[in-house]
C-alpha cells in the first residue's frame, strides 16, 4: 500500500500487515503474515498455543520491530514516534503487572502519558479525562482503591480503563477474559462492544474460547505455525474442520443466535 | 472514518462541581514536605549542638541563622564557640545530610529502576566498586599516605563514579534487571557476588600496599569525623546532578512500574530512562562513598519507610527520602559521636546495626515479590 502522511486518508484501514516476518532469537514465529483491520471492525486472532497471536498483537501494538510491514490509519508503524503511537493504539496485555500500592486513579492516570510533557507532569484536564473514563466503566467509587485489592473482573475493567484513557482508536487486547469466570467475560467484552459501538473504536483481539470470540467479532483470522490459515466470518472461520486441523481438536460447531458454538466432545 | 477517541486531546472540564479531594492523584502532600523539612532542620540544629561540648539549640538556632545575610542575632556563644559551630560541626553535618540524602535518593532510584524492593546501593555492590577504586587511587596513587587523608583529592569522586557504574554494570548483567522472567531475587544475588569479588579486590590491593591500610581503614568507616568544608564543596555539583535528574524522572519511575512493554506502549523508552537513571544514582553513590567512605542501608531504611507511611509512588518516595535520608543520617552521626563519647563509633556500624534487623524486615514483607 502506499504510505500516506501522518494524519491518515478516510477510509483507510486501521490496521494494515503486509508480509509480516518476526523471530525471536533466530526462530520464526511469524512468517508472512497479512491482515487488515478496518476502522471501526472487530478482529478476533484466534489459533492454538504458540501460533504467534500475542506476538502479532505486539507487532502491531509497536513493542516488536516491523520495518514496512505495519500500516496504522494509512501511516506507516515505523514512521511514528513512540509516544504519537500511543495516542493511536492502546493495548491491555494478557496478565498486566499490578504494582503494589497504587491505586485505581493513579493507574488509569498511567493512560495520559502519552500526553503529559516528558519529565513533566499531569494537567487538570488528564485527571478530568481520567475521571470522566472511570465514570463511564462504573469505576467511580474505586478511584481510591488499592487495584491490589480488586477482583479479577474489577481489575479487568481498570485494564480497560487505562487503556481507554489513552485515547486511541485501535484497542488492543490480548486474551482480555483470560482470567475471567463466566459472567465476568461477558461483562468485559459487551463492555468493550458498547464501547466501540459509542465510540467507533476497532477491536483487534486475541481469545481462546473460540465460543465467545465468534460471538463478537466481526471477522476471525486463524493463526497456525506462524500464518494465516484462514480469514473469514466466525460461521467461515468456526468450522469442524478446520479446528481439527490445526488445533486437533474433537469439536462439534453448532450454530447460536451469535456466531457459532464451539462444543468440544470426547475422541472416543 | 477513523472513529471519535474516547478522550481526546485533554477534554473540557464537563464534570459538575468538583472532584472530591481524595481524587487527586497521588503526589507529594504538604504535610509531608513540611515533615521532611522540619526533620531536617531538627537533624541540623542537634547535630550542631550536641557533641564533647554541647551547646544551647536555641543559641546555636541563633548562629545558624546569622549565616543568612543580613541577619544579625544575639547568641550569646563565644568566639571559640562560634567557631566549633562554624568550622567543625557544621560541615560535618551538612555533608551528613548531604551524604544520607543521595544514599536514600539513589536506594529509591535504583528500587524503582530495577522494579526491586531490596535494591540498594549496598547490595547492588555499586559501593563496593566506588570502594575499590577509591582504595586504588589510595593505595597507587599514595593519597593520604602522610597519615589522615585531609580534604578530598578531586581523583577521588570520579574514580568513585567510574568503580560504581562498573560494578552497576556487572550486577545488571549478571543479575539480568530488564528481563520478565528473571527474578528479582536473581539481582539481588549478582551483587552479592560482584561485592564479594570486589571486595576480595580491595582485600588483596591494600595486602599489597600495607602502609595505605591506616587512610583506607579511617575513610572505610565512615570519615564524617574529619569533613571540612572543602569535602561539601567537592560533593556540591555531584549531588545537585543527581538529585536533578532523579528528581525530574520520578513520573517516569511509577510508569516503570508496570513493566517495559507497557511503559512503551504508552510511549516512553523504559531502557533510555532505566540507563541514565542508573548513571544519576550511581553517580550519587559514588559522591557519598568517596565523601564519606562506607556506610550502609540508609538506602533501603528510608525509601521504605517513606513508601510506608506516606506513599508507593516514586513522585512520594524520591523527595522525602531525600529529606528524611538527609536527616537520618545526621542524626544518626549524633549517636554515633555521643553513644560512647568520648569515643566515637564509626557512623557506618551505627547504620548497619540498624539496617540488618530492618533489612530482615523488608525481606520478610517482599518474600511475594521475590519468589
Amino acid at each position: 500500500m502506499t504510505p500516506e502522511p501522518a494524519a491518515g486518508p478516510a477510509g483507510a484501514p486501521a490496521v494494515e500487515v503486509r508480509g509480516l516476518h518476526v523471530s525471536l532469537d533466530r526462530a520464526p514465529i511469524l512468517t508472512g503474515v497479512d491482515l487488515t483491520v478496518a476502522a471501526g471492525e472487530w478482529v478476533t486472532v484466534i489459533g492454538p498455543n504458540g501460533a504467534g497471536k500475542s506476538t502479532l498483537l505486539r507487532a502491531v501494538g509497536g513493542l516488536l520491530p516491523a520495518p514496512g510491514a505495519i500500516s496504522l490509519f494509512g501511516t506507516p508503524s515505523a514512521e511514528l514516534r513512540r509516544r504519537d503511537r500511543a495516542r493511536v493504539v492502546a493495548t491491555v496485555a494478557q496478565s498486566p503487572v499490578v504494582p503494589p500500592g497504587m491505586s485505581v486513579l493513579d493507574y488509569v492516570l498511567l493512560g495520559r502519558t502519552p500526553y503529559i510533557p516528558p519529565l513533566g507532569r499531569e494537567s487538570a484536564a488528564d485527571v478530568a479525562a481520567v475521571h470522566d473514563v472511570l465514570d463511564r466503566l462504573d469505576l467511580t467509587g474505586f478511584h481510591r482503591r488499592e487495584l491490589a485489592t480488586l477482583s479479577g473482573g474489577e481489575r479487568q475493567r481498570v485494564f480497560l480503563a487505562r487503556a481507554l484513557a489513552q485515547g486511541a482508536t485501535l484497542l488492543l487486547l490480548d486474551e482480555p477474559t483470560s482470567a475471567l469466570d463466566i459472567g465476568h467475560q461477558q461483562e468485559v467484552l459487551e463492555l468493550v462492544d458498547q464501547l466501540r459501538r459509542e465510540h467507533g473504536l476497532t477491536v483487534l483481539a486475541t481469545m481462546h474460547d473460540l465460543s465467545l470470540a465468534g460471538e463478537y467479532a466481526d471477522r476471525m483470522v486463524l493463526l497456525a505455525d506462524g500464518r494465516v490459515v484462514a480469514v473469514g466470518s466466525p460461521q467461515e472461520v468456526l468450522t469442524e474442520h478446520l479446528l481439527a486441523t490445526h488445533y486437533r481438536a474433537s469439536v462439534r460447531v453448532v450454530p447460536g443466535t451469535h456466531g457459532p458454538l464451539v462444543v468440544p466432545v470426547r475422541r472416543r | 472514518m477513523t472513529g471519535t477517541p474516547l478522550v481526546a486531546t485533554p477534554a473540557p472540564p464537563t464534570r459538575p462541581a468538583a472532584t472530591p479531594p481524595a481524587s487527586r492523584p497521588a503526589g507529594l502532600r504538604r504535610r509531608w514536605l513540611v515533615a521532611g523539612v522540619f526533620a531536617v532542620l531538627l537533624a541540623l540544629i542537634a547535630g550542631v549542638s550536641l557533641g564533647p561540648i554541647s551547646l544551647p539549640p536555641g543559641s546555636v538556632a541563633a548562629e545558624l541563622l546569622n549565616l543568612i545575610p543580613g541577619v544579625h542575632l544575639e547568641s550569646g556563644l563565644t568566639e571559640r564557640e562560634i567557631a566549633i559551630v562554624t568550622e567543625l560541626r557544621l560541615p560535618r553535618v551538612v555533608l551528613g545530610l548531604l551524604v544520607g540524602g543521595l544514599l536514600a535518593l539513589a536506594g529509591g532510584c535504583y528500587q524503582g529502576v530495577f522494579r526491586n524492593p531490596l535494591a540498594d546501593p549496598y547490595l547492588l555492590g555499586v559501593a563496593a566498586g566506588a570502594g575499590l577504586a577509591v582504595t586504588a587511587v589510595i593505595a597507587l596513587g599514595g593519597v593520604g599516605r602522610q597519615g589522615a587523608i585531609t580534604g578530598l583529592p578531586m581523583t577521588i569522586p570520579l574514580a568513585a563514579f567510574a568503580g560504581s557504574l562498573f560494578a552497576v554494570t556487572m550486577t545488571y548483567l549478571l543479575g539480568g534487571a530488564g528481563g520478565r522472567s528473571r527474578s528479582p531475587a536473581m539481582l539481588i544475588l549478582a551483587g552479592v557476588a560482584v561485592s564479594a569479588f570486589l571486595s576480595a579486590g580491595q582485600t588483596y590491593l591494600l595486602q599489597r600496599h600495607s602502609d595505605s591500610i591506616q587512610p583506607v581503614y579511617s575513610w572505610l568507616l565512615g570519615r564524617l569525623a574529619t569533613a571540612g568544608w572543602h569535602d561539601v564543596l567537592l560533593v556540591l555539583p555531584y549531588a545537585a546532578l543527581t538529585t536533578v535528574v532523579v528528581l525530574l524522572h520520578r513520573r517516569e519511575l511509577d510508569v516503570l512500574a508496570v513493566g517495559d512493554d507497557e511503559a512503551k506502549s504508552l510511549g516512553l523508552h523504559p531502557q533510555r530512562s532505566r540507563y541514565l537513571l542508573i548513571a544519576a544514582a550511581s553517580l550519587g553513590t559514588a559522591a557519598a562513598v568517596s565523601a564519606t567512605g562506607l556506610i550502609g542501608f540508609v538506602g533501603i531504611i528510608v525509601p521504605h519507610t517513606v513508601r510506608l507511611l506516606a506513599g508507593a509512588s516514586y513522585r512520594v518516595i524520591l523527595p522525602l527520602s531525600m529529606l528524611f535520608g538527609a536527616a537520618f543520617l545526621a542524626l544518626t552521626d549524633v549517636v554515633a559521636r555521643t553513644a560512647a563519647a568520648p569515643a566515637e563509633i564509626p557512623i557506618g556500624v551505627v547504620t548497619a546495626l540498624l539496617g540488618g534487623p530492618f533489612f530482615v524486615l523488608v525481606l520478610r514483607t517482599a518474600r511475594r515479590v521475590l519468589t
